[in-house]
């Protein structure tokens, strides 16, 4: 047989070829493509916007920008640096992880297996709810409520773990300090944390659970032998997600901070500041200087929440092999 | 499919509820305030409200700054609106260095402040006053009332150097025999003593700053003009009512914070021993017999005033403040200036003037007022 | 083979060796617990502390040692370590119970104070800050207006992007736009706000409004719109989509017409979730509507109030009256960003496949 192509199939491989790039296609592939544009120029503006300013801040910054204890950005010369922000943005984070992450995993562990099936979940439900709460109620109920009571706590660490250098309490004040600030961020991040450690926890194989209940083990066992090394990479970005809120968590530690630029180990003082919080209480006094400094601030804490995330994701990407999600 | 089309149809059924629900939800509010019987204010009714002249005053007028005289702006605010229908004055208290702020960068039309505008300052609102500057117009006064807490000592009597000492942290105990000597009777407790000051660049600091430099040179060596705290060590609070509330709540705790905000959260409030024949508390009254010697010396339209902050004449306290409206002279905004001059044409009135009393402010005295109402008119 | 099975001697005992430990009666962990608190309590008196908190943590502590103990010698470690583990994890549960729910408790109860129709339906013009009355509905319709400009700026967008990332995105564009996504779900809320304070309300000298707001909100909202909408496109089955292909339905009506209605449970729901959280978002807002006490309905015009702004600004204030309100304006906003969340997960239920769980 001759081995031409048949006119009738090349009529069809034209058409196919116009159908590729129909009117409709075009439009709705230009219109996607169009928003995944806009959403890079607009992300591109604000990190150019916000790169360009911090560089005009800080080369007019008379001292070290990273190393200063000081914020005075309309004085002349203007002296301003991070080094106090940094320390209280991460000292209460440090502080809200430690507490919410070993409590969120107990809870999300009584939620999957140790709660009684009918309370499990309401349970659950409710603190979903819970992670909804907005930050400014945390700080009003914060405020009134956590900082009168945790005085007393304050005291009673100050009297019997004074000797710890971090607990001794050397200025006399109400409890408005970094110790606070990271119990209140720690209540509030523990719902998110249990949240997806919970759905991760849901989601061991129940397969190998039977099998160590099978052998005999207790269920603090099971537990620990096939629940919680699988969800170990779920607990790390859950902890990172809580962690990102942590850092940039900006109106409860406005509320509950006694805010001064002082850097001090005892974290029982009154004292410090964050990031967030410092652009919250000097935006309106500050003038254009003044706004690219806190600008430049702004951005420190934009890097430190990227890394915290790129490190979750990354190590979530190395632990991927041996999840057994399909995920 | 018949569950599509079901579906489809409860769907945009709910959107439609949701869309009436808000349509409803924009219409049913209202302004209106002045109907509720039991609620709702019970102070000042709007019997002054009949002599307002509104001459065009229409839309919203922007204006921030100081927070000392945030309570007396928010009565002059619900007079004027009782008067003017269609105005809003809206004005927040974020302190007198963030409305200067405001005010130099073209965001708010008048801005309040404890101080008057610094060179650099003056400066910078000729920029946003277009053939104009920034002047000074003096309209509230008030005594910065020395707030405490202290369980058992209700009449709490100190004095300059004292004062001096406490917020610089020289003396720490509130049985310190200083403060024992001036208070004789007084139980006075063993505990420390926590001292609020602003977190904020505030007028009423540099206010109290001043009075500390000139009545307690000795004990008081910081730079009276800046508008940061700048004692180390203390507690810092967020704006008049930030401190207000930090020494409301803390046992043994002490602050300074303008009378209202005292008055508003029944705060213990300090007698300053003048060295007068009695030590004066902090009233209106008292402080306008202290504002009483202010002199003028600002130039032209600018009635910036010095104060005798070492006045021993009786019954006159010593620790006053008062504040500024700042306008532009010339250049103000056209949309907002019939607003502008109706409001500060109240505010300084005679009228105006008298509601600040009941509110525990001090209204200014006789000739400022008139020299002010006289360049009120003519600001363009 | 059956005569083996069938000649086997049965006479088995009871295995009592090491296949059956002793177990300790159910009442024990309720014994050993009124045990520890009465010990604990004894002690705190005793030595005398007066906080019931440090009695109860006395008494935990004491639990918790008395079980190990009491388990070890009749059980075995094994099994005394399970029980402290389950000790452990309830206390865990109670311990980030108490704060939650004092939360919740002290918003209800104290909100409710002055919560009510008037307080819904009213501004706060006219009232003094200091003194009682007024209400909230000016920052509620801010709240509903900035919202709802946010979200219809971010959802379409969001929307495209997630479509533009699952169905057509190869490339570096596409990899570019998810690395940006990424970096946008970092950005702080107020950093969000300062932005669009230095150059919108600032540099292009609109002045505070409505609008300034929902465009911080936008910002914040875009990235939690495209990774949800993403992961709900994700597990639609190919299969699905090919068929409709290979009936000859065109590529971009397949995907509106069966891609998104089949993830469209899920992508309301994360769109509603998405909105829950920006409604509660205080600092963007905090530097960019300036707050008021008057209704406007303009959101493009003039300042506005919202309410979380409401709730710190009468906090701010200080008196009773005002914190009272403040409560009240917190119990509406909590209100508020439930009903959404329920909404969201009722229509997530509505729509989910049926599966067999």
């Amino acid at each position: 047989m001759v081995t031409t192509t048949p006119p009738a199939i090349e009529k069809n491989r034209s058409r196919r070829a116009k159908n590729a790039s129909r009117p409709g296609d075009r439009i709705f592939s230009g219109l996607s493509k169009g928003s995944g544009i806009t959403l890079l120029v607009i992300m591109a503006a604000i990190a150019a916007f916000l790169t360009y300013r911090t560089v005009l801040a800080v080369s007019k910054d008379s001292t070290n920008f990273f190393t200063t204890f000081e914020w005075n950005p309309a004085g002349d010369p203007p002296v301003f640096g991070i080094a106090v922000l940094a320390f209280g943005t991460i000292v209460s984070s440090v502080i809200a992880m430690v507490i919410a992450v070993p409590v969120a995993i107990g809870i999300a562990l009584f939620i999957s297996h140790y709660a009684p099936r009918k309370l499990a979940k309401p349970l659950a439900y409710v603190v979903d709810l819970l992670a909804a709460v907005p930050s400014i109620i945390y700080g009003l109920w914060g405020a009134i409520f956590l900082v009168p009571y945790l005085d007393g706590l304050n005291q009673w660490l100050d009297q019997y773990l004074g000797w710890t250098y971090i607990f001794d309490k050397s200025a006399d004040g109400v409890a408005r300090n970094l110790f606070t600030v990271g119990i209140l961020l720690a209540i509030m991040i523990l719902p998110i944390i249990t949240n997806v450690t919970r759905e991760v926890f849901l989601q061991a194989p129940k397969m190998h659970e039977e099998a160590a209940l099978a052998l005999g083990a207790t269920r603090w066992e099971v537990v620990r032998m096939a629940v919680l090394p699988f969800g170990r990479s779920g607990i790390i970005s859950a902890s990172m997600l809580g962690l990102g809120r942590a850092l940039g968590e900006t109106m409860a530690v406005a509320v509950v901070l006694s805010p001064s630029f002082v850097l001090s180990g005892h974290l029982l003082d009154p004292g410090g500041g964050t990031f967030a919080q410092n652009i919250a209480a000097k935006f309106n006094e500050a003038d254009d200087y003044g706004r690219d400094a806190l600008i430049a601030s702004g951005l420190v804490l934009f890097v430190i929440t990227l890394l915290v995330n790129g490190a979750a994701r990354w190590i979530i990407a190395r632990r991927k092999e041996y999840s057994g999600a399909n995920a | 499919m018949k569950l599509s089309r079901n579906n489809g149809l409860r769907a945009s059924a709910i959107g439609a509820l949701v869309v009436s629900g808000a349509l409803l939800l924009s219409a049913c509010g209202s302004d209106n305030n002045t109907e509720e019987p039991t609620k709702g204010g019970g102070t000042q009714t709007s019997a002054a409200a009949s002599n307002i002249k509104c001459d065009g005053a229409k839309g919203q007028l922007l204006a921030a700054g100081s927070s000392a005289q945030e309570n007396a702006v928010d009565l002059w605010v619900k007079n004027f609106q009782a008067a003017c229908s269609g105005v809003e004055v809206n004005y927040q208290g974020i302190g007198s260095g963030g409305g200067i702020t405001k005010f130099n960068q073209g965001q708010v039309a008048f801005a309040g402040s404890d101080s008057a505008l610094k060179d650099e300052e003056v400066a910078e609102s000729k920029k946003i006053c277009k053939g104009g500057t920034g002047v000074n117009l003096p309209m509230v006064g008030g005594p910065i009332a020395i707030g405490y807490k202290l369980e058992g000592v209700d009449n709490l009597v100190l004095d300059a150097s004292t004062i001096a000492k406490i917020f610089d942290m020289k003396i720490t105990k509130w049985n310190d025999p200083v403060i024992a000597k001036l208070n004789p009777g007084a139980k006075l407790p063993d505990s420390t003593i926590q001292a609020f000051h602003r977190s904020d660049e505030s007028g009423t600091t540099q206010n109290l700053g001043k009075y500390l430099s000139t009545a307690a040179a000795a004990d008081w060596k910081y730079d009276p003009k800046t508008k940061s705290w700048p004692a180390p060590d203390g507690q810092a609070a967020n704006g008049s009512s930030g401190v207000a509330q930090a020494v409301k709540g803390a046992e043994g705790s002490i602050g300074y914070f303008e009378l209202s905000h005292a008055t508003a959260n029944k705060i213990s409030t300090v007698s300053i021993n003048t060295g007068a024949s009695a030590p004066v508390a902090a009233t209106s009254e008292n402080a306008s017999k202290a504002i009483a010697a202010a002199k003028v010396k600002g130039t032209g339209n600018d009635v910036a005033l010095s104060l005798d902050y070492a006045t021993k004449a009786e019954g006159a306290y010593p620790l006053v403040l008062v504040t500024y409206e700042i306008a532009c002279d010339k250049g103000n905004k056209a949309e907002t200036l019939p607003t502008l001059k109706a409001f500060l044409n109240y505010a300084i009135s005679e009228e105006g003037q008298k509601v600040l009393t009941d509110a525990d402010y001090a209204p200014m005295p006789a000739e400022i007022a008139a020299k002010v109402r006289a360049i009120v008119p003519t600001l363009s | 083979m059956s005569h083996a099975v069938q000649d086997r001697p049965v006479a088995f005992a009871k295995p009592r060796g090491p296949l059956a430990h002793a177990r300790l009666p159910r009442w024990a962990p309720a014994a050993v617990a009124a045990g520890s608190v009465a010990a604990g309590t004894g002690i705190g008196l005793a030595a005398g502390w007066h906080s019931k908190v440090q009695w109860g943590m006395l008494s935990a502590l004491l639990f918790v040692l008395a079980t190990y103990v009491v388990t070890t010698k009749v059980e075995g470690a094994r099994q005394a370590k399970d029980r402290i583990a389950t000790s452990l994890v309830w206390v865990c549960f109670v311990l980030a119970v108490v704060p939650l729910l004092s939360l919740a408790w002290v918003t209800v109860s104290k909100g409710l104070e002055v919560l009510d129709g008037y307080f819904l339906t009213h501004s706060m013009n006219g009232v003094l800050e200091v003194e009682a009355g007024g209400g909230v509905y000016h920052a509620l319709l801010g709240t509903i207006e900035q919202v709802a400009i946010a979200t219809l700026i971010a959802a379409p967008i969001g929307l495209l992007t997630a479509v533009y990332l699952v169905e057509y995105g190869t490339g570096k564009l596409a990899k570019a736009v998810t690395f940006f996504v990424d970096v946008m779900t970092g950005i702080p809320s107020i950093v969000a706000g300062l932005f669009v304070l230095s150059t919108w309300t600032l540099m292009l000298g609109f002045g505070p409004s409505g609008f300034a707001g929902a465009m911080a909100l936008a910002i914040l909202m875009m990235p939690v719109v495209v990774r949800s909408t993403e992961e709900m496109l994700k597990l639609v089955p190919n299969e699905l989509r090919e068929a409709s292909l290979a009936l000859g339905v065109p590529k971009w009506r397949t995907i509106l017409k069966v891609v998104l209605p089949t993830a469209i449970g899920g992508i309301t729901t994360g769109v509603m979730l998405a909105i829950a959280r920006i409604t509660g978002e205080t600092a963007p807002i905090l530097l960019l509507v300036f707050g008021t006490k008057l209704i406007n309905p303009n959101p493009f015009e003039g300042a506005q109030s919202s309410l979380p702004l409401y709730v710190y600004e009468q906090y701010a204030v200080g008196t009773d009256a005002a914190v009272a309100r403040a409560w009240a304006a917190a119990l509406v906003l909590i209100a508020f960003v439930m009903i959404l969340n329920l909404v969201a997960r009722g229509i997530a239920r509505w729509k989910a496949p049926k599966t067999g769980r």
